[in-house]
């Protein structure tokens, strides 16, 4: 799709988004890939830095509050990230916010997530909020993969309109092993540092 | 000679050389037994396959003339700048001023040229860019490391745009007796500043025993210096025929841009290291990152440019 190859141009021509396998390598296995998350070029940049045979089974989630507004960044967003929207404002109680989500691993899709579930100023990520234990619970199967998102909170903080073009690496670290019956908090706060290791 | 036929002599000769040096590499990698050994020859052909690139590039921009060389070299900046700024710690406040260098100090200084501005093309960044730069940060009311950071905000300004950008400018001279042939000139500052490397590289593998500054940067040593400050200043010389310059002239001024060019690899080195990296970047495989490429270029431009301007230009 050529809006793809255009966000894939440009994210290369202003942050580079080279990646770096540090400790697991690309595959084909279901996997989720959750990051920190400090610019709106984080989701691009993730994604175009997997290699393309991969890029085309992998949906970034995206906030709906964001990417669902207006008809073009809904059309960015759905056509040229397959994005999968997530509301994170969620006043109706009767649904579950992750069901776009569990949809599409259900179809076999591998995800990107961040986990912070906002973008913020600082180059390590904040504490992780539920959505990602409850996706690991309840599909024990697909692998997590950290991921380190390198100097893109200097390239476009939140607040910022203008980029600053800078080169970020990509960092994919080593698949998270499960613990059998691990609380809530200690498997976020262990995912959380995770990606903190690949700093 | 006319232009046309300069030209293909040029590339032909560019050309065997790669030749010469892809093969040689192929003979070196049969030889090789130790393991640095191989490290040494593949990083080698590494180098020399990026070569070819880079004069592939190189020679489709200048055959589609003087605009095309331009937003080249522009994009030059652009990413010898993203590398330089990747290094540098800056903070949140200089982020409208270093959107501004990427976004409109770039194009409007490479515009410059374009519009054959001399007098503008040259003070735009030292008066109108320094002077706003800073300005801009300080209006945000971060006080913290305010100097270092303008400092090396300016000091990446200056090389990446100001600098590099005067190799593209020498299309602006007017030289009598040599209109319509500035691109050849373009052509032996970057050949003489690059073969000055390149056997300065060679020799000092083969022959390099004394390190000239070996804490700023370790592979510089006299022999390599000496014999590819001399090989390169003699092919310098010998090209005599493409340039406005007589042979004795051509050696002068092949002379001092290798002169600087060291300099440029020497000063960028000492950067580098105070910013605690090895290479600038990755982004061109066995030399590292473009800067790597440009160090010894972003000297030797505007002196180049400026000895010819005023002995040679009108």
């Amino acid at each position: 799709m050529w809006l793809s190859n255009l966000l894939i141009g440009l994210t290369r021509i202003l942050v580079g988004a080279f990646p770096r396998w540090v400790g697991s390598t690309p595959s084909h296995a279901q996997r989720i890939y959750f990051a920190n998350h400090s610019s709106h070029i984080d989701t691009v940049a993730l994604w175009a830095a997997l290699p393309p045979g991969l890029r085309a089974k992998t949906r970034p989630v995206a906030a709906a509050d964001y990417w669902n507004q207006g008809a073009i960044r809904r059309y960015v967003a759905s056509k040229g990230f397959n994005a999968v929207f997530i509301e994170r404002t969620h006043p109706d109680a009767s649904t579950d916010p992750l069901q776009p989500l569990i949809d599409a691993l259900e179809q076999g899709d591998s995800l990107i997530v961040f986990p912070e579930g906002t973008r913020h100023r600082q180059a390590l990520p904040a504490p992780f909020k539920a959505g990602l234990f409850h996706l690991a619970e309840r599909f024990p199967n697909v692998e997590l993969v950290p991921v380190y998102l390198e100097n893109l909170h200097r390239c476009m903080p939140k607040g910022t309109f203008f980029p600053v073009p800078l080169i970020c690496t990509v960092r994919f670290g080593p698949v998270l092993n499960r613990i059998a019956d691990e609380s809530k908090p200690a498997f976020l706060e262990r995912a959380r540092q995770a990606v903190v290791e690949l700093a | 000679m006319i232009m046309h036929d300069k030209f293909l002599w040029l590339t032909g000769g560019v050309v065997t050389l790669l030749l010469i040096a892809s093969i040689t590499g192929w003979l070196l990698g049969l030889r090789v037994k130790t393991e640095s050994g191989r490290a040494v020859i593949d990083n080698l052909n590494a180098r020399v396959r990026a070569w070819w690139v880079m004069v592939a590039i190189f020679a489709v921009a200048s055959l589609l003339g003087k605009l095309a060389t331009i937003i080249m070299f522009s994009f030059i900046s652009f990413f010898t700048l993203r590398e330089f700024l990747t290094l540098t710690p800056t903070r949140a406040s200089d982020h409208r001023a270093l959107s501004l260098a990427f976004f409109i100090f770039i194009p409007v200084q490479y515009y410059l040229i374009g519009l054959e501005w001399y007098a503008l093309f040259s003070i735009f960044i030292p008066v109108y860019g320094f002077l706003l730069l800073p300005s801009l940060s300080a209006l945000n009311q971060d006080p913290e490391h305010f100097l270092e950071r303008c400092a090396k905000i300016q000091w990446g300004i200056m090389l990446t745009i100001y600098c590099i950008s005067h190799v593209p400018a020498l299309l602006l001279l007017d030289i009598p007796g040599y209109s319509g042939q500035n691109a050849l000139l373009l052509f032996y500052l970057l050949l003489v500043v690059q073969m000055s490397d390149v056997l300065q590289y060679v020799f000092g593998k083969i022959f390099g025993k004394t390190k000239i500054a070996p804490v700023v940067s370790p592979s510089k040593t006299v022999e390599g210096f000496i014999g590819g400050g001399v090989g390169a200043t003699l092919i310098g010389a010998s090209m005599w025929w493409i340039t406005p310059f007589t042979l004795l002239q051509a050696a002068g001024m092949a002379f001092v841009t290798v002169l600087m060019g060291f300099l440029g690899g020497l000063v960028l080195s000492a950067v580098k290291r105070s910013l605690g990296a090895k290479d600038w970047g990755t982004m061109i495989e066995g030399h590292g990152g473009m800067m790597d490429r440009m160090d010894s270029v972003s000297f030797a431009a505007p002196i180049f440019f400026h000895l010819t301007r005023y002995f040679f230009a009108v």
